[in-house]
């Protein structure tokens, strides 16, 4: 028997940052935290939280907004849009607030904000305030528009404008507040330090990845087309999740920035998606592609998984596992060069396509070989040439068709920094203790000879 | 069970001989296509008689390059388009596809092909190109199949091309065999059309090939003849009675049907004779026609028939019932056919032996014969030095070609009878073996 915790002893319930939720799934700032009829529905769903789609100053929207990349079967694989923030008046969003937070004391309804001057941030949070909004979340992300008139990503690219205006923000506000990063910078450590040093409550990020989704083959005018032309959007959905992961780890291993609770978002759309980026350090995560796709209602595959992870690893809160893969996530350097794996082709399972032999040959290291027979369609490993990269179990289309097996015995461990401490790194290209030496390479004619 | 109800108007017929391979809408083939691994070396290519790079169209169809996809099947396959749709998928391409090892339904191939070539075909688009005339002349014979592909591909090549065609339309049994339910006449005769405006062949119509002065005349006005007739009349069987009224051969019955449709009467009871892939078409389409009564009769045990297990469920399906080790002995009745009189057989050493003492007689209205059709003998015999095989099939060498060197030939007249798609890569490489030979 595998001891299981009870349902009833997991707590999804979370304090970030000073704004309490019955769960971690809360809205991001988006199209479906539009309204108050949104929001009330998506807490009625599960949701535990929302962020108010920014509120700030007068803009005009334009038609045709949204864009996407589909791969294969999957349509909004990525996603990305060029609206810009609420367009709605400012009165009829914070009377929307009051009115959610009468039905939904407990749930955390954040006021995302985006204003110039430091009169006009006075002012709306003092307004989202007396609305009875439970936090802030500064929009110094949005990558298409609002930057253009010096406000959300041009805000988020400068970390000592965003450091200044997070100190405005501090210095007026009764209520927890959350910096929102952007993704369009080099480094996310500098306007995540800037953040903390401004003296935010908490971080929250990515948002969205200036992007062009598509080119019309016609019009030659990018997705969305406006009248013939675009403009770049913001990138987001399932494809913006590994980038938002490695952000969300930069902060999380940052020994000053990881004080404040972080926030993670880019790409969330199952539990899978919950559980890795609280692993890496989120106390809270937003979502916005995942609801335009399928609803509120996806929130239920979300919050099930959830519970059933914590119950099978004894986990009563979120916390219990918050940034468990961080110790794991290390810079190269710090890898076992004496770790050792290669492939092992499962002949009972094989269905004969061949994409490992095809990717082998044609994409990394010739350790797939045909059979003679031209009847026998399962291909083989070669040992020696395998270096282990994986490549062949990643095409295999049949679930445990091809596995990495172990070939080390785990007694040695020796990393590149070790070698280089003990000066016993290679130095020139035909140095014994290079790696590729001595590996296994066809000749450049045998390209040309017949593989069977 | 099936029970059909006798059609008496053009919907109905088409309601009775619903299409089997329907063709696929864009968003069924967008998700189809989304499925294929893009194998290496494919076992679809290496099974498809054609080897028409079927990954590649999937692809280009995956990627809405419909007139690409089109190209890649037609490049190997002149008749693209009726092949996806007749082609017996399950025992060729889809039957080699490799999601079968893992209890994953193949992808259906034949349907995405259709969807390429049907939609290039429909928007009039044109892709082919006839070659710079080179001044010589090739006579075809017979304009099914074996016959257009190899007009088609001796165009690309510059030939001036003239098919002679004893029937009205083209395709042979593409048109004039195939069951209803396959593929409809109008799909068959589009593609043609859709050839011959291209490429710009000739076809002679009701223009049989069938004495020496003609022969003679295709001689002396053209470089080279290619031999692509079908096969004849459904054989004799020399049975008493045979020549009673309601006696036909599943050929002729299946060719009427496509012709007149709903407008064919089809008895109560029928009787068919066969165990081949004609037998069951046959026996399907009687019970679709509203036969109350379709009895199958096959001469020896339902392991030996020759046709594919799938056509014999589709019988099945549509309401046939069949009787193994049977042989029939006599037709019975007064002037027109009232029943078949068989007597039961079984294997003896490996022999099938008859039982002329354990006979009895099954009621019907009508027989149809489908025990294999004549070979085309009488036309082999006027060529001068045609060698022909003891199944009075044409010897060819590698590249098509009789041995009579003016003489090349594919499809049913070299093999005896085979699908479609067996044809269309004959006529391709007879035309390309014409070409070698002319420009040796």
């Amino acid at each position: 028997m595998v001891k299981q915790i009870k349902t009833d002893m997991v707590d999804l319930s979370i304090n970030f940052g000073g704004i309490k939720a019955p769960n971690p799934f809360w809205l991001a700032s988006a199209p479906p935290t539009n309204s108050g009829y949104q929001i009330m529905k998506a807490f009625e769903a599960g949701w535990g939280g929302a962020v108010w789609k920014t509120l700030g100053v007068p803009v005009v929207n334009v038609s045709s907004r949204y864009g996407s990349v589909n791969y294969r079967n999957t349509r909004m694989m990525g996603f990305n849009n060029i609206e810009l923030i609420t367009d709605r008046p400012l009165a009829d969003n914070l009377r929307e607030i009051e009115e959610v937070k009468k039905y939904f004391p407990d749930h955390a309804v954040i006021a995302s904000l985006m204003v110039e001057s430091r009169a006009e941030w006075e002012q709306i949070i003092k307004d989202v305030e007396n609305a009875g909004a439970d936090g802030i979340e500064l929009n110094f992300g949005c990558p298409h528009g609002m930057c253009e008139r010096g406000m959300g990503s041009a805000v988020g690219q400068e970390p000592e404008v965003l450091k200044t205006i997070v100190g405005w923000v501090k210095e007026a506000a009764n209520i927890p507040v959350i910096t929102k990063l952007t993704p369009n910078i080099s480094e996310i450590i500098y306007p995540g330090l800037a953040a903390v040093q401004g003296g935010t409550d908490s971080i929250s990020l990515i948002n969205t990845i200036k992007s062009i989704v598509g080119i019309d083959l016609d019009t030659y005018a990018p997705y969305p087309i406006v009248d013939g032309k675009g403009t770049n959007g913001g990138y987001c959905g399932p494809a913006v999740k590994p980038i938002a992961m490695n952000m969300l780890k930069d902060l999380a291993q940052h020994p000053e920035i990881s004080k404040v609770p972080l926030s993670g978002i880019g790409g969330i759309e199952t539990w899978r998606d919950v559980v890795e980026f609280i692993l890496l350090g989120a106390t809270s995560v937003q979502v916005c592609t995942a609801v335009m796709h399928y609803g509120f209602g996806i929130v239920r595959e979300m919050e099930a998984g959830l519970r059933q992870f914590m119950e099978e690893k004894n986990y009563t809160t979120i916390y219990d596992f918050a940034g468990k893969a961080l110790p794991n996530v290390t810079e190269w350097k710090h890898l076992n060069l004496k770790h050792k794996v290669v492939a092992e082709i499962n002949a009972d399972k094989c269905i004969g396509c061949d994409l490992c032999y095809i990717a082998c040959d044609d994409g990394a290291h010739q350790a797939i070989a045909l059979s003679d027979d031209i009847s026998n369609r399962i291909p083989s490993i070669i040992e020696e040439n395998c270096v282990g990269c994986n490549l062949c179990s990643l095409v295999c289309p049949v679930e445990d068709c091809i596995t990495m097996v172990k070939r080390d015995d785990g007694t040695e461990n020796l990393t590149w920094h070790e070698r280089t401490l003990n000066d016993d790194i290679p130095v020139t290209f035909d140095d014994d203790r290079a790696g590729g030496k001595g590996h296994f390479v066809p000749t450049p004619a045998d390209a040309l000879k017949p593989k069977r | 069970m099936a029970q059909y109800k006798r059609p008496t108007t053009e919907a109905e017929f088409k309601k009775n001989f619903k299409q089997k391979k329907p063709l696929m809408n864009d968003t069924e083939a967008y998700y189809e296509s989304s499925r294929c691994l893009f194998c290496y070396d494919a076992p679809c290519i290496q099974a498809c008689p054609t080897h028409i790079d079927i990954p590649l169209f999937i692809k280009q169809i995956h990627t809405d390059n419909i007139t690409g996809a089109s190209k890649t099947i037609f490049d190997s396959n002149w008749l693209g388009n009726a092949c996806g749709i007749v082609c017996p998928t399950g025992v060729l391409c889809e039957g080699a596809c490799v999601y079968n090892h893992q209890d994953v339904p193949p992808i259906q191939i034949g349907r995405l092909q259709n969807y390429a070539t049907h939609k290039t075909i429909d928007a009039g688009k044109e892709i082919f190109e006839a070659g710079t005339p080179n001044g010589k002349r090739i006579a075809v014979i017979g304009a099914g199949p074996a016959g257009i592909a190899c007009a088609c591909e001796a165009r690309t090549l510059g030939y001036s091309v003239d098919l002679f065609e004893a029937k009205d339309k083209p395709t042979g049994l593409t048109v004039h065999g195939i069951a209803p339910y396959k593929i409809t006449n109008e799909e068959v005769l589009k593609e043609v059309d859709y050839l011959q405006n291209q490429l710009g062949f000739k076809i002679k119509y009701n223009s049989e090939i069938d004495s020496k002065t003609q022969l003679e005349g295709l001689e002396s006005d053209y470089d080279a003849v290619f031999i692509g007739v079908g096969l004849g009349k459904t054989r004799e069987l020399k049975l008493e009675g045979e020549d009673k009224e309601g006696v036909i051969g599943a050929v002729e019955f299946i060719e009427e049907l496509r012709m007149k449709q709903h407008k064919v009467k089809v008895p109560a009871k029928v009787v068919v004779i066969g165990g081949g892939n004609t037998a069951m078409d046959a026996a399907s389409e009687a019970a679709r026609m509203g036969a109350r009564k379709t009895v199958l009769a096959y001469r020896n045990a339902k392991e030996y028939m020759g046709a594919y297990g799938f056509e014999y469920e589709l019988a099945i399906s549509a309401g046939v019932d069949s009787l193994f080790n049977v042989t029939p002995i006599a037709i019975v009745g007064n002037g027109k056919a009232e029943g078949v009189k068989f007597a039961k057989t079984e294997l003896v050493d490996g022999k099938l032996q008859t039982n002329m003492m354990n006979t009895f007689i099954v009621r019907c209205d009508m027989v149809i014969k489908a025990t294999g059709q004549a070979k085309q003998g009488h036309l082999y015999e006027l060529i001068d030095g045609l060698n022909i095989d003891k199944k009075t099939r044409i010897k060819i060498n590698d590249e098509f070609q009789t041995s009579n060197p003016m003489y090349f030939a594919g499809g049913d007249a070299i093999n005896g009878g085979a699908e479609v798609v067996n044809a269309a890569y004959d006529g391709k490489m007879a035309a390309q073996g014409i070409h070698n030979w002319l420009n040796k």
